[in-house]
């Protein structure tokens, strides 16, 4: 188990070294260098520019320097604990980051709290009985909300919940602090489009283990089918759900950006977003290889934690 | 036990019992007509093949169903009280306590993530309201009667940390914690190793005489069912055709199809030459394509038009004997004595020079140790160590053996999938202890060919049989134009006494003898020296075993083919092998000819395996010989004699401490043994005559 994290570990290291060369690669070109200084300086401004003074403009930025020395450069940084300066927000990229990685822990928080109880029950519901109305019912549902896009449950939301009853702000940009109400369409958006997945997975894990034979032993034993389910079933029936919902980790972190941008809720992925549209080298940087991190790491916790829940392997 | 029978209510009755299935084709009555009295204190043996509605009998009783099973008509009295009227409740309290069931599957039976401990106190505190204390003392009390070493240990394992003995044991204890008055038992050694059979066979018996259960014991084996019931039923498709005491069904059956089971099981004194098998024609019909009449008319020899295919056949008491019932119309006008089918007799096959010749092959697996967070070591497991003997053309060599001992690595070896790691293979001239498949040329693969264990899974479900077979003989360079191939097709389609036309069938519209028919075509297509058979019948049904056992002779017979089959079931073995290697442990423990084999001297290990084989022979008595323990693990064999620990002649500061001596006997007869020549030979047979019967013949 030690050497599987570790060559995880050592292959999250190898994933960050490849991506992060790859992106300084791409923006070492010169057509990114021209953005960036038309972001900077303003379109009218660059086209005036000499060529003498877009070099000292380069220099002034350290863009001159050859690129294999930038990236050993920032590397250095990075190992030091510097993640650089966002030439677009004006600030480190450290502080920065934290904020909004706050903030999508925040988002996450919510939408695993109300998402894991809900699609477990409703799983499981579905799964003890194949077959019946209950069922049929709730993976029909499930079927219904999950293939609905994101941001077309976001509209119906704002429009039913902002605009129409006028119970909730329409946006979520927080810019008086933190407000418990702002956070609830986006959480609400997020939770359901995903739960009907997870209560999907959590159904069919159910539904197997319903028909094995050692839930046929437990009934045959003559236990109240109550302490069948609750007893027998169910540790064994979520076993898969949990792998996969410590896997949805990496979605919240950076695929909601739609949601996000929607309701200007100022998470990680939309500084991701805002960075590669300008493009924000340092920022993209960091934030590449704080999503690798999260990937890989919610894979070791997704074994690690696979091996906790199923006994045959972790005393194999 | 039951001098009152009349008396008594039985504990079990079934009458006119109707089960069926629901399926979108419609309703499939699965078994029709059941009638069965269970008194106390008796045991009731259920044989059948698969799908002939004996497991579906069992969970009927456990009014188990399923969502699309139903019972349809009939009735099932427990102590005299009709179960169907019976609410969830009061079933749920019956089950578990008054009737326990023990599966098939152990490993599959118990619930992989709870504590043995945990699974077993459930029983007596929903039924007896004990505390999780009391619970847990009567558990490990009920452990050790199952005769399970270390129960404290036991308690605290998971079910994938203890063998599938050991497993059997803890579901069987299961069952009688609440001390049940009928024990409902499917298949219960079927998944297990003849000598762990043996044990638990054992311990069935001594449940029976100890606590006075009624049982219903499933098999599909007869040798058990003699060995464990009083009275008997045999099922075929659906319906019982004979219920009698076991003595009159085993030594006067009176239905057709009772006899074709007895005919196509290797009793003793069958032999491939002088008494062959007789295999039942035909198949097994599915549920919904049953006759009118008796379902087994069409596979019937005494087969009467008019009489046999009318109506329903009801069951006909046979005259003389107790209770003795048979639902066949015509079973007193056979003659069984003088109609009995036989099989033709043939030719010894004369053997040839040596073509496979196996010296001091080892093969040795290293793999590396380590839990949670923990790192281990390398461990070497020593699957094969020095093995060495040689098969003769047109010669049949069984290796024998059980789980762990190393016979079908030594298979993969041989097959190229694995390299040995020392020692020599030699296929002719040829070396194949280190050439892999991969570097073998299309001559020496075609040479040497394989009948794998399970048809189902070796046949590719996208490909049409025809097409899977003419690969292998464009492959192997028999034929290549498109005309030559179907002509070969076709000819190996009438050996295996298959239709030419189901080279266009694809595997899954094949029944499991048919598919196992195909691998038997497919591995003799490149005309092979040598065919390897791993387990080829074991995972058929008994009346299509023989057919399949038979064809497969006939075929190295006319091809003079060397065979190494591939067992561990020593009644087939001493039906067809010339030669017999028995193995455990990854050593070869004994070699030598079938006769030499099956008389003494044995090795303790072969006395012990011929031992455990259930006979479903009255005439035949056994000594009495139950292992203790299980096979050990092959990662950690024991010190000296692979076999010193549960060998009952074990010599200590000998056995445990060095390797046995390689003792001759003379004619190739080796036994690797501590004990004395002498005192080896002196042993007794383990299977002979009844004296009694002897005499009646």
């Amino acid at each position: 188990m030690l050497k599987l994290i570790l060559r995880r570990l050592v292959q999250m290291v190898l994933i960050m070294a490849v991506s992060s060369l790859l992106l300084f690669a791409i923006f070492d070109t010169p057509e990114f260098k021209k953005r960036l200084a038309v972001q900077e300086l303003g379109g009218f401004a660059v086209s005036a520019l000499t060529e003498e003074s877009y070099k000292s403009w380069l220099a002034a930025r350290g863009l001159d320097v050859p690129f294999y020395q930038r990236y050993a450069n920032w590397v250095g940084n990075i190992l030091s604990g510097d993640l650089g300066f966002s030439y677009e927000k004006n600030r480190p990229v450290g502080p920065l980051l934290a904020d909004r990685l706050a903030n999508t822990g925040i988002l996450a928080f919510f939408v695993f709290a109300l998402m894991i109880p809900l699609s477990l029950i409703l799983g499981i519901l579905a799964g003890m009985k194949e077959g019946s109305l209950q069922d049929r019912s709730i993976s029909f549902i499930s079927v219904l909300t999950t293939s609905i896009p994101e941001i077309a449950s976001a509209i119906l939301l704002t429009v039913i919940f902002a605009l129409g009853l006028g119970w909730l702000p329409v946006k979520s940009a927080m810019i008086g602090g933190f407000s418990f109400r702002e956070l609830i369409l986006p959480v609400l958006t997020l939770v359901i489009y995903d739960f009907g997945y997870v209560a999907r997975m959590t159904r069919a894990s159910m539904a197997e283990v319903m028909t094995s034979q050692y839930i046929r032993t437990a009934i045959l034993k003559g236990l109240p089918y109550r302490r069948v389910v609750m007893r027998h079933a169910l540790r064994n029936a979520l076993i898969a759900p949990f792998t996969l919902i410590v896997l949805q980790l990496n979605w919240l972190l950076s695929g909601v950006v739609v949601v996000e941008v929607f309701f200007e809720y100022d998470g990680f992925g939309k500084l991701l977003l805002e960075a590669a549209l300008f493009p924000d080298v340092e920022v993209v940087q960091a934030c590449t290889l704080v999503a690798v991190a999260v990937a890989v790491l919610s894979q070791i916790i997704s074994d690690i934690g696979y091996t906790f829940l199923n006994p045959r392997i972790r005393f194999a | 036990m039951s001098d009152h029978a009349a008396e008594q209510v039985p504990v079990l009755e079934c009458r006119n019992l109707c089960i069926s299935y629901y399926t979108r084709a419609g309703e499939i009555p699965a078994v029709v007509d059941f009638n069965l009295k269970l008194m106390p204190g008796e045991a009731h043996g259920i044989v059948g093949e698969s799908g002939c509605g004996k497991s579906t009998v069992a969970l009927a009783i456990m009014q188990y169903m399923g969502k699309n099973g139903a019972i349809v008509g009939g009735e099932i009295l427990f102590e005299g009280r009709d179960m169907r009227q019976m609410s969830e409740e009061e079933l749920r309290q019956i089950r578990g306590s008054r009737i326990a069931m023990v599966y098939q599957e152990p490993m599959a039976s118990l619930n992989p993530s709870m504590t043995i401990g945990d699974q077993l106190v459930e029983v007596p505190i929903y039924h007896d309201g004990l505390s999780e204390q009391e619970a847990l003392a009567r558990a490990e009390e009920m452990l050790a009667k199952v005769r399970l070493p270390d129960p404290k240990r036991i308690l605290a394992s998971y079910p994938h940390q203890i063998s599938g003995g050991q497993q059997q044991r803890v579901v069987i204890a299961m069952a009688l914690l609440s001390n049940p008055r009928l024990l409902l038992l499917d298949e219960p050694t079927t998944a297990l190793d003849v000598t762990v059979e043996a044990g638990i066979v054992d311990l069935i018996n001594e449940i029976a005489e100890e606590f006075g259960t009624s049982m219903i014991y499933i098999s599909h084996n007869l040798g058990l069912i003699l060995e464990t019931c009083d009275r008997l039923t045999v099922m075929y498709s659906g319906e019982a055709v004979e219920v009698g005491d076991i003595h009159d069904v085993f030594e006067e059956m009176r239905h057709p199809y009772t006899r074709g089971l007895f005919g196509s099981i290797p009793l003793p004194g069958a032999d491939k030459n002088a008494h062959p098998l007789v295999a039942i024609p035909g198949q097994l019909p599915l549920p919904h394509e049953r006759p009118e009449g008796c379902n087994f008319g069409p596979r019937c020899t005494f087969f009467r038009d008019g009489l046999c295919n009318v109506g329903r056949l009801p069951m006909h008491a046979v005259p003389g004997d107790d209770d003795h019932k048979v639902r066949c119309e015509r079973f007193q006008e056979i003659d069984w004595d003088r109609d009995l089918p036989k099989g033709e007799a043939k030719p010894p096959v004369e053997a040839g020079g040596t073509v496979l010749s196996v010296e001091d092959m080892t093969k040795h697996y290293l793999i590396e140790d380590g839990g949670l967070f923990v790192r281990g070591g390398e461990r070497v497991v020593k699957a094969n160590e020095k093995l060495s003997f040689t098969a003769r053309e047109a010669e049949t060599v069984a290796i024998v053996g059980e789980s762990g001992c190393g016979k079908s690595t030594f298979a993969k070896v041989l097959m190229g999938l694995e390299d040995a790691t020392d020692g020599k293979v030699m296929l002719g001239n040829v070396e194949l202890g280190d050439l892999p498949v991969e570097r073998r040329n299309a001559e020496t693969i075609s040479k040497l060919q394989m009948v794998f264990q399970n048809p189902f899974d070796t046949l590719n479900p996208s490909h049409s049989v025809g097409s899977q077979i003419a690969r292998v003989i464009r492959k192997f360079g028999v034929a290549s134009k498109d005309e030559e191939v179907e002509e070969i097709v076709f000819r190996l389609l009438d050996t295996v006494k298959l239709p030419r036309d189901f080279a266009r069938r694809k595997p899954r519209q094949l029944s499991g003898g048919q598919k196992q028919r195909v691998g038997i075509a497919r591995a003799f297509a490149g005309n092979p020296k040598v065919v390897i058979a791993d387990e080829p019948v074991s995972a058929l049904d008994v009346s299509v075993q023989a057919a399949v056992t038979e064809l497969l002779m006939d075929i190295q017979r006319q091809n003079r083919t060397t065979m190494l089959f591939i067992s561990h079931d020593l009644s087939v073995v001493r039906y067809l092998a010339d030669r017999v290697v028995v193995m455990y442990l990854g050593r070869i423990m004994e070699q030598g000819t079938t006769e030499d084999i099956f008389a003494p001297p044995y090795h303790p290990y072969t006395e012990a395996l011929l031992a455990a084989v259930p006979i479903a022979d009255t005439r035949i008595e056994k000594r009495h010989i139950v292992l203790k323990g299980e096979i050990p693990s092959p990662t950690n064999p024991p010190k000296g004699c692979p076999f010193s620990t549960r060998c009952p002649y074990m010599m200590p500061g000998t056995c445990d401490v060095e390797l046995p001596p390689l003792r001759s006997f003379g004619g190739g007869h080796r036994i690797l043994c501590h004990l004395d020549p002498a005192e080896l030979t002196a042993m007794e047979p383990v299977i002979k005559p009844k004296t009694e019967a002897a005499e009646r013949l």
